[in-house]
């Protein structure tokens, strides 16, 4: 199993407008460099992308929920 | 006059209306969200209520809860600051609505500057000079045609109901053009749920010069012009005042557009009305009015000798205008930059992080407006903005020296800011013969991205 972390502090958007579909659901699979959701830091938004390959992707932080620089987003088999 | 102030808003604009009105010996109401606990203007304030979590939509900018610890703290009245609800004529409304006094001017008057074709409709009524374009919103791509006879190109299609530099597309030909306003219509219909666009010449190489204006809702003057030409994706980072570029009987006709426009709209508070001004047909055009107490607010203050906080919530509390235009003159000159929590070696990537160490500047001719200390976490959630500098001195050349000085006395450790972009600009030849437009500095940037890094 691994971990996404968050590479910066914070607002995490899983998707890239609040009226767009998720970047990836729970459960999907994912490759290397897939972008799985969004920060806002101090207005600017910059993307999450997956370092490793997996599957059945199980996001631990919400959308638009605050989050710190390490913390962990999803977890990944 | 007021007697307890709720101040809807944040960082170091919420400190500036705290100080201000504890100067005049009205209490004050801290608003914070749960990430800001241990801001510098909760610390400040008599009194702080937290009013939800840290996104903004859920505290500050959520109107109930405002009202509510308006009411629960017994406040008569309501500051917006700048950005967040200051420009929201609804909130404006609903503090009136709420038995309070919103410092500021009313929600008809917001709403008329909120609208873009509307507030261009109500400038060249008032007699201000408008940028060539249409009189008023486009309706179909064969009413834009006739207005490029006005325009010509490059001609701006811009959304009504935008603003921030959003929505705006740029048409060098007819070809281009009729690509583009189907396009602009869809998209703004898209981003801003009304597809209303209107058209605008454009001014190749201008400055942005605006008047800071003070009304009373039947009366207004003005306090001068502050030009704000170096800017970075349409946001300021250098401010100063006066314009170098103005001859004073321009100056004055701009400044008396600017009191015009005001009493057209029966302007109460501070404002400031926005112009492009163009160096070579030595013209200005009015672009909008902002109905708030701006960022850079502090350099008109220096050369004025005005507290324009002071003032509007004087005007708030139900005074009439105590200055008198003759009253009002200009002394030196002053410089404020923006620094903000940005790495300007790394294409200005934000640096939210703790303030390891803190050192102020200060001296004569020095002023520092910030919501920093020493240890304070500056939270990711919000704008960038840290402090503003603020330099006055005799003459442009002596505030330039002043503001190299006081930069080497501010060290902020443990944050990356913006610090090193302003005492590269100070050195460079164009900033110091004050040579420069609005899309100067985007090019400067390219040119000296080398030095930054360095």
């Amino acid at each position: 199993m691994a971990q996404i972390l968050s590479p910066l502090p914070g607002t995490f958007y899983r998707s890239a407008s609040p009226d767009q579909p998720p970047y990836k659901a729970d459960g999907d699979a994912v490759s290397a460099g897939d972008v799985i959701g969004l920060i806002e830091v101090m207005k600017s938004f910059h993307e999450v992308r997956a370092e490793t390959a997996g599957t059945n992707i199980r996001f631990i932080a919400d959308n638009e929920e605050p989050i710190m620089a390490g913390a962990p987003l999803a977890d990944l088999d | 006059m007021l007697k307890k102030l709720l101040v809807a808003n944040r960082g170091e604009i919420a400190v500036r209306i705290i100080r201000a009105a504890q100067d005049l010996g009205i209490a004050t109401v801290a608003v914070y969200s749960a990430a800001d606990g241990g801001s510098l203007h909760v610390q400040l304030a008599d009194e702080a209520v937290n009013i939800g979590p840290p996104a903004s939509k859920k505290s500050y900018l959520n109107i109930e809860a405002i009202l509510k610890a308006a009411r629960d703290t017994g406040c008569d009245s309501v500051h917006p600051g700048y950005g967040f609800l200051a420009e929201n004529a609804a909130f404006s409304d609903a503090v009136t609505g709420a038995g309070l006094v919103f410092v500021g001017p009313s929600g008809v008057a917001i709403r008329i500057m909120g609208d873009k074709v509307s507030a261009r409709s109500a400038a060249a009524a008032a007699g201000v000079p408008v940028v060539p374009g249409s009189a008023g919103r486009v309706e179909g791509l064969e009413a834009g045609r006739e207005v490029l006879a006005e325009t010509g190109f490059p001609v701006m299609i811009k959304a009504a109901a935008g603003g921030g530099g959003r929505g705006i597309r740029i048409a060098n030909s007819l070809a281009e053009f009729e690509q583009a306003f189907p396009q602009a219509e869809a998209e703004a219909l898209a981003a801003f749920g009304d597809g209303g666009l209107y058209m605008e010449k454009v001014i190749g190489k201008a400055r942005h010069i605006e008047v800071q204006v003070l009304a009373d809702g039947s009366d207004a003057i003005h306090c001068y012009e502050r030009e704000c030409s170096l800017q970075r994706r349409r946001q300021k980072v250098w401010e100063e005042a006066p314009s170098r570029a103005l001859s004073d009987g321009l100056r004055e006709e701009l400044c008396a557009s600017a009191v015009a426009l005001a009493k057209a709209v029966k302007y109460s508070g501070a404002g400031t009305v926005e112009y492009l001004y163009d160096d070579e047909a030595d013209r200005f055009y009015f672009i909008e009015m902002n109905t708030r107490i701006q960022v850079e607010h502090p350099v008109t203050e220096a050369i004025t000798g005005i507290d324009l906080v002071a003032e509007m919530l004087r005007i708030a509390g139900g005074e009439k205008l105590r200055i008198r235009q003759g009253d009002v003159s200009v002394k030196g000159h002053a410089i404020e930059v923006r620094l903000n929590a940005e790495d300007p070696a790394k294409e200005f990537a934000p640096f939210p992080g703790q303030v390891a160490e803190l050192r102020i500047p200060g001296g004569p001719g020095v002023r520092f407006d910030s919501m920093l200390y020493q240890g304070y976490q500056v939270p990711p959630f919000y704008d960038s903005l840290l402090a503003k500098l603020i330099v006055h001195a005799e003459t442009r050349e002596a505030a330039i020296v002043r503001l190299i000085r006081a930069l080497n006395e501010l060290r902020i450790g443990g944050l990356k800011t913006t610090k090193p972009l302003f005492l590269a600009l100070a050195a460079d030849p164009a900033v110091r013969t004050g040579d420069v437009h609005t899309r100067w500095l985007e090019g400067w940037l390219i040119e000296n991205a080398a030095a930054l890094a360095g």
